[in-house]
């Protein structure tokens, strides 16, 4: 690992202009916050930043509720607060669940909110400096398309890269249409989800909209009153701690059989949380039934292009999404 | 001759930072390369080899310590970012000679064969018991807003961060339910 400074902000304004500055000689310098992935990759060789600024002591371990009934969850948040937050659970059951799907409870007491949302694909090239990867060293190439790619991306992906995005808790804050606060070397500013991540086009390297220097202080959740019936499923390769090989967050409003309104977004299929959109507006005013969830679903998943080995993903996720709306139906 | 030739990349200097670690009630001046992680340093530096490096990716838990009563992975933990936390590692469960409930129900229930893994699974198991109790949900809690019991399942899924290739997850599950219940 490359020797590094380490820095202990103190405030956000010293946060930014340390992370502005970085080395004398060019290298980066990155935030800190539970590290579970950043020192992990460090120690890969993935990233080498010249000086680390820790923005764990920074006050942004919060959970406050906005005027309207929503939340603004601090970035320093850890996981396990946020999951164990009461208000959490019981307006966003749907965020709470996806919290504990993810990971160890080692990994969610470090893990926090902000970086939750700025982990890295967990695709093998990219973790591996002796291959190619054009989002760890760009122009250098894509093996994972003739490659290993069972748990790669199947819908929106670029000819430079098919990465997916390893969050759980980024899934059901894309549904909710959460806002990411950010502080910036040029000031603060929201960026709502989706919107915040990047698809990879050609510049895969940019996992997000986010510019040097910019710290992700806060997210703010919106209310929602009907994501009281909401729900995260997950399915893996295994019972627990591992990552998603597809997942789907979804809230419904029900009235007299039929959807009033939903939220629909899917995990483990592309660079990016993936808001379900084509298939919220198919169901809105639709009957609440198996027949209209699958046609929703396949409406959304029309437009995918999977590759040989992941090509599964796609009647998976159709029969997630199906099986997740038909159990909120049928939730008290 | 030195250095020449050599086509791995070229570092400057370490950098270095003089904290003081509280580990096991203990205040404890050192001087660390702020790229140590906790499980080195109390390892390589402090003596305390309770905490086992499996993995070194955060993946198996051998290395499970507390900071601030919370379990973390100390592979994956700085030491330059906890100079002021509570630090507890396996060495640091037993009172007065007398073994926590935990370790002694891990003896009782034969919870352990080559013992690789022990101290990472009785750190854990120490910190997930008062997790529950505090009332924090998990990935088989049913209703994600109410509280959520310590039986088989529940102590499975919140043990998933330790590995044991002896597999002895049968009577660390049994060890643990003893203790929490």
């Amino acid at each position: 690992m490359r020797p590094f400074a380490y820095e202990r902000a103190t405030d956000v304004r010293s946060a930014v202009a340390a992370c502005v500055a970085g080395t004398a000689d060019g290298a980066g310098a990155v935030y800190l916050g539970g590290g579970t992935n950043l020192v992990d990759l460090m120690r890969l060789g993935v990233v080498s930043p010249g000086v680390l600024v820790d923005i764990t002591r920074l006050p942004f371990d919060e959970i406050e509720e906005t005027a309207g009934g929503g939340l603004l969850i601090g970035a320093g948040v850890r996981n396990s607060d946020l999951a164990a937050h009461p208000l959490v659970r019981r307006r966003y059951p749907m965020l709470a669940q996806s919290v504990v799907a993810g990971a160890s409870g080692q990994i969610r007491n470090m893990a926090t909110v902000g970086g939750n949302l700025l982990q890295r694909t967990r695709c093998s090239y990219f973790q591996d400096v002796s291959k190619p990867c054009n989002k760890r060293v760009p122009g250098s190439g894509c093996p994972a398309r003739k490659g290993d790619h069972r748990n790669l991306a199947v819908i929106g992906q670029s000819e430079a890269c098919v990465a997916t995005h390893p969050s759980d808790m980024a899934v059901p804050l894309a549904a909710l249409g959460a806002v990411v606060h950010i502080a910036g070397p040029g000031g603060s500013r929201q960026v709502p989800m989706p919107g915040f991540h990047r698809l990879p086009g050609d510049a895969p390297e940019r996992d997000t909209v986010l510019e040097p220097g910019d710290l992700v202080t806060a997210v703010e959740v919106p209310p929602l009153p009907f994501a009281t019936r909401s729900r995260y499923r997950k399915v893996r390769d295994r019972a627990s701690f591992a990552f998603a090989v597809v997942s789907v967050a979804a809230a419904l409003d029900l009235e007299d059989g039929m959807v009033r309104d939903c939220r629909i977004a899917l995990g483990g299929v592309a660079h990016i949380p993936w808001r379900a959109e084509r298939a919220e507006s198919a169901l809105r005013g639709s009957p609440a039934t198996e027949a209209a969830f699958a046609q929703a679903a396949a409406e959304e998943l029309a437009g995918t292009t999977p590759l040989p080995h992941n090509a599964f993903k796609v009647p998976l996720a159709r029969n997630v999404v199906v099986r997740t709306l038909l159990d909120l139906v049928e939730a008290p | 001759m030195n250095g020449e030739g050599n086509s791995g990349p070229v570092f400057a200097d370490p950098i270095t930072a003089d904290i003081l670690l509280s580990v096991n009630g203990d205040e404890r001046p050192i001087t660390v390369d702020t790229r140590e992680t906790l499980l080195d340093t109390l390892r390589e530096h402090l003596d305390l080899i309770g905490a086992k490096k499996g993995c070194d990716h955060g993946q198996c838990g051998a290395c499970t310590v507390l900071v601030d009563g919370r379990r973390v992975k100390s592979c994956l933990t700085l030491t330059v970012t906890v100079d002021d936390r509570e630090i507890t590692t396996v060495e640091g469960l037993a009172v007065d000679g007398a073994l926590h409930p935990m370790q002694a129900a891990f003896v009782e229930r034969d919870a352990f064969q080559c013992g690789y893994c022990t101290p990472g699974q009785l750190c854990s198991a120490v910190a997930m018991v008062r997790e529950v109790a505090d009332g924090w949900p998990s990935a088989v809690t049913a209703d994600v807003s109410g509280p959520a019991a310590l039986d088989d399942d529940e102590i499975r899924e919140r043990m998933s961060g330790n590995l044991c290739r002896c597999g002895a997850y049968v009577n660390i599950v049994a060890a643990i339910k003893q203790v929490g219940s």
